[in-house]
């Protein structure tokens, strides 16, 4: 009979204590594994997201980090924004002349390349507008470009597809500049379809509704990405909405009149189908999604930091500061309280075995008699051990697993990172091995004592 | 067989100094002999056994068995010497509660290094009579019946030697004779040399070689309460 059938046999005989201990292994290493595959997921999701094909991400004078949670994520409230003119700063002559034809503005702007124009020459520059909601999600306004540049997936080379209808237009003959495309998330969860019309919520979730309203032109496949949870709708819409027009300057205003007060007007004559698209004195942009040409990212972001008039923030980078500087902490604090968890589940199996001594020293004894050395039933003591440390060890990883499975569905909601049962992180490989060590450590008090255990007077 | 030549154990006592516990100049079993050995509680009879089994190491002297000197051996290979070559008895059975009959008698032969033989172990509890509870543990057995499975697994090991701790002291009467009968029976079939230690008289005088503890200890402290009918150190014509 092999020494693993007898420390077998001393577990089962004591099923309940047996079964104690071992549970109290499972919840702690379940505990541990949940953790470092949250951890996983946040740093993948993170990390992932953060990679969506544009390298810079330029805003306001702030923090960097608040500019790429607002932009990239959806996050967090943008405080400030920028004048549009910094956005004409990476057009070239043509597309400045034609924005400045269209929507009228000074115009030197449409005689020259705009002075950033040459570092975004291979890539682009994409304006967003932040600030409203669309019942819990952001509202989005930015332009049909986007649809077009921004890519995603391991290799950020899937661009973003339609589940139903299109992207919007700059101007579309029925529906204006009121036109919406929703990530898949909000379509599902705001259930609304293509042609249905939503009223975004001014500043705030819960805020007063505009009544301008937006048709729902187009619904997104999901991408795993933050652009499953938000509104997108039309900028030149966005910038109609009550509210939206910046107050201008009183130099600018003597060369280009506004319209907001027009529109104001028309907008209290209930005639939403004359709005006309405000001047470029009037438009702000929250912030610019840059892609440039190959390595021109850190002279770009060195110069706008140097002028002080905005600030470039690098995504990728953003958030792994994050990572490093708020979440690695907290996951780490979060690792020392699970392993304290198994660590104190080990004293148990500890205890638990140390206080079974007095009742088996007999049988320890009897075992000596009939030709088992000290070493052989000191080794059936760790080997118990070692079972309820296995036993433990794999059945908690298992639950962990099968939770995390459980909720894999919500799991790709939240983040948009796909999980399964077999997920698993580098860290979780080490975990079994720890336990089985802690509770062989656990074990070496009882089988000392076995070792020490006097024949003669245990017979 | 076995013999023991000017064996002494001693054992520290509390206040200091040391105690001797036995003092044997000489005793000798032969091979298939059976041997009762009669005394008082406290007079050395379990020591003796220990030594004998190699579970006590002689402080001086020789213990050998079956020609080997348990005395020359470490503790581990007083270890294995025991599981190839001597069987143990005990008063309270001792059966390991967590195994079932006939895992018992396996365990017996696994740290015999015959890796716990189900066939043989099987043949052992027929020859019992046990056959039919070998899946049994042993609350589920009556007190006769653990005795039996602990005869069939001290003889799990093919031992050269037996040894018997009151073996019988803890099962009625009628099962006495019985249990005893066995143990002396599987003995004889096998060429087992057997010591019994007993107090009990009516089972020292089934035997043909009945031995004094005093007679053969000279540290023996007690009075000597025994009364054998029989000459000490007969030698067993059975």
């Amino acid at each position: 009979m092999s020494l693993l059938k007898i420390a077998w046999r001393n577990f089962c005989f004591r099923p309940l204590s047996s079964l104690l201990t071992t549970l109290s292994l499972v919840l702690g290493v379940a505990l541990v594994v949940l953790v470092v595959s949250i951890y996983g997921v946040i740093r993948e999701a993170f990390t992932n997201n953060a990679a969506v094909g544009y390298n810079l991400v330029v805003g306001p004078p702030g923090s960097d980090l608040q500019i790429t949670l607002n932009s990239v994520y959806y996050l967090s409230q943008p405080v400030e924004n920028l004048p549009y003119e910094y956005y004409l700063r990476f057009l070239d002559q043509s597309e400045r002349s034609r924005q400045v034809d269209r929507y009228g503005g000074d115009p030197a702007l449409a005689e020259d390349d705009g002075d950033l124009a040459a570092y975004v020459a291979a890539g682009y520059a994409v304006p967003l507008a932040l600030g409203d909601y669309f019942g819990k999600f952001r509202l989005v306004g930015t332009t049909p470009k986007f649809f077009e540049v921004i890519r995603y997936g391991e290799n950020v080379d899937q661009p973003l597809t339609f589940r139903q209808g299109r992207a919007f237009r700059q101007r579309d003959e029925a529906n204006g500049y009121f036109e919406a495309v929703l990530g898949h998330r909000v379509a599902r969860e705001m259930n609304v379809a293509v042609g249905d019309v939503i009223n975004p919520t001014h500043g705030d979730p819960e805020g007063k509704a505009h009544k301008e309203g937006f048709t729902v032109v187009g619904i997104l496949d999901p991408t795993g990405t933050p652009q499953d949870r938000a509104a997108f709708v039309n900028l030149e819409g966005f910038y109609l909405m009550e509210g939206h027009a910046d107050d201008v300057m009183p130099e600018v205003a003597s060369e280009v009149p506004p319209v907001a007060p027009e529109n104001a007007r028309l907008r209290a004559a209930g005639d939403y189908d004359s709005l006309r698209p405000l001047t470029i004195p009037e438009r702000e942009v929250t912030a610019i999604l840059v892609k440039t040409g190959f390595m021109y990212g850190p002279g770009l972001q060195s110069m706008i930091q140097e002028e002080k008039l905005a600030r470039a923030a690098a995504p990728i980078g953003e958030i792994s500061k994050l990572m490093d500087a708020i979440v690695g902490p907290i996951v780490q604090v979060l690792l020392v309280i699970t392993l304290v968890t198994c660590f104190v589940a080990a004293v148990g199996v500890l205890v638990a075995i140390y206080n079974s001594m007095n009742d088996r020293r007999r049988d320890i004894a009897v075992m000596r008699a009939l030709g088992a050395r000290r070493e052989t039933v000191t080794l059936t003591i760790v080997l118990e051990s070692f079972i309820i440390a296995a036993i433990g060890g794999v059945t908690g990883w298992l639950l962990a697993h099968g939770i995390i499975a459980s909720q894999s569905s919500r799991i790709e909601d939240q983040t948009g990172i796909s999980v399964s049962f077999w997920s698993v992180s580098q860290a979780e490989w080490y975990i079994i091995p720890v336990v089985i060590g802690l509770a062989l450590i656990a074990a070496l008090l009882p089988a000392v004592a076995a070792y020490r255990t006097d024949v003669g007077s245990n017979l | 067989m076995l013999s023991l030549t000017s064996a002494i154990k001693t054992f520290a006592q509390p206040g200091g100094g040391r105690l001797t516990v036995l003092d044997v100049p000489t005793f000798q079993i032969a091979a298939g002999e059976q041997v009762a050995l009669v005394g008082q509680s406290g007079g050395g009879k379990t020591t003796l056994l220990h030594l004998i089994a190699g579970l006590l190491a002689a402080d001086s002297g020789s213990v050998k068995v079956d020609n080997v000197d348990l005395t020359k051996l470490s503790e581990q290979g007083r270890d294995r010497f025991r599981a190839a070559s001597i069987g143990y008895v005990f008063q309270t059975f001792n059966l390991l509660p967590a195994f079932t009959a006939i895992e018992n008698v396996r365990l017996g032969m696994s740290f015999a290094g015959r890796r716990g033989d189900p066939d043989r172990a099987m043949d052992l509890l027929d020859r019992v009579g046990l056959a039919d509870r070998a899946g049994y543990r042993p609350a589920q057995l009556s007190v006769g019946q653990q005795q039996r499975v602990a005869i069939a697994r001290s003889l799990a090991g093919s031992p050269k030697l037996l040894l018997a701790d009151e073996p019988t002291a803890n099962v009625d009467p009628v099962s006495s004779a019985s249990v005893l009968d066995l143990i002396r029976s599987s003995c004889r079939d096998e060429n087992i040399a057997m010591l019994c230690v007993t107090h009990d008289l009516t089972i020292a005088d089934q035997f043909d070689r009945v031995d004094r503890l005093e007679a053969i200890n000279r540290a023996f402290a007690g009075p000597a309460a025994v009364d054998s009918a029989k000459p000490v150190d007969a030698p067993e014509r059975a």
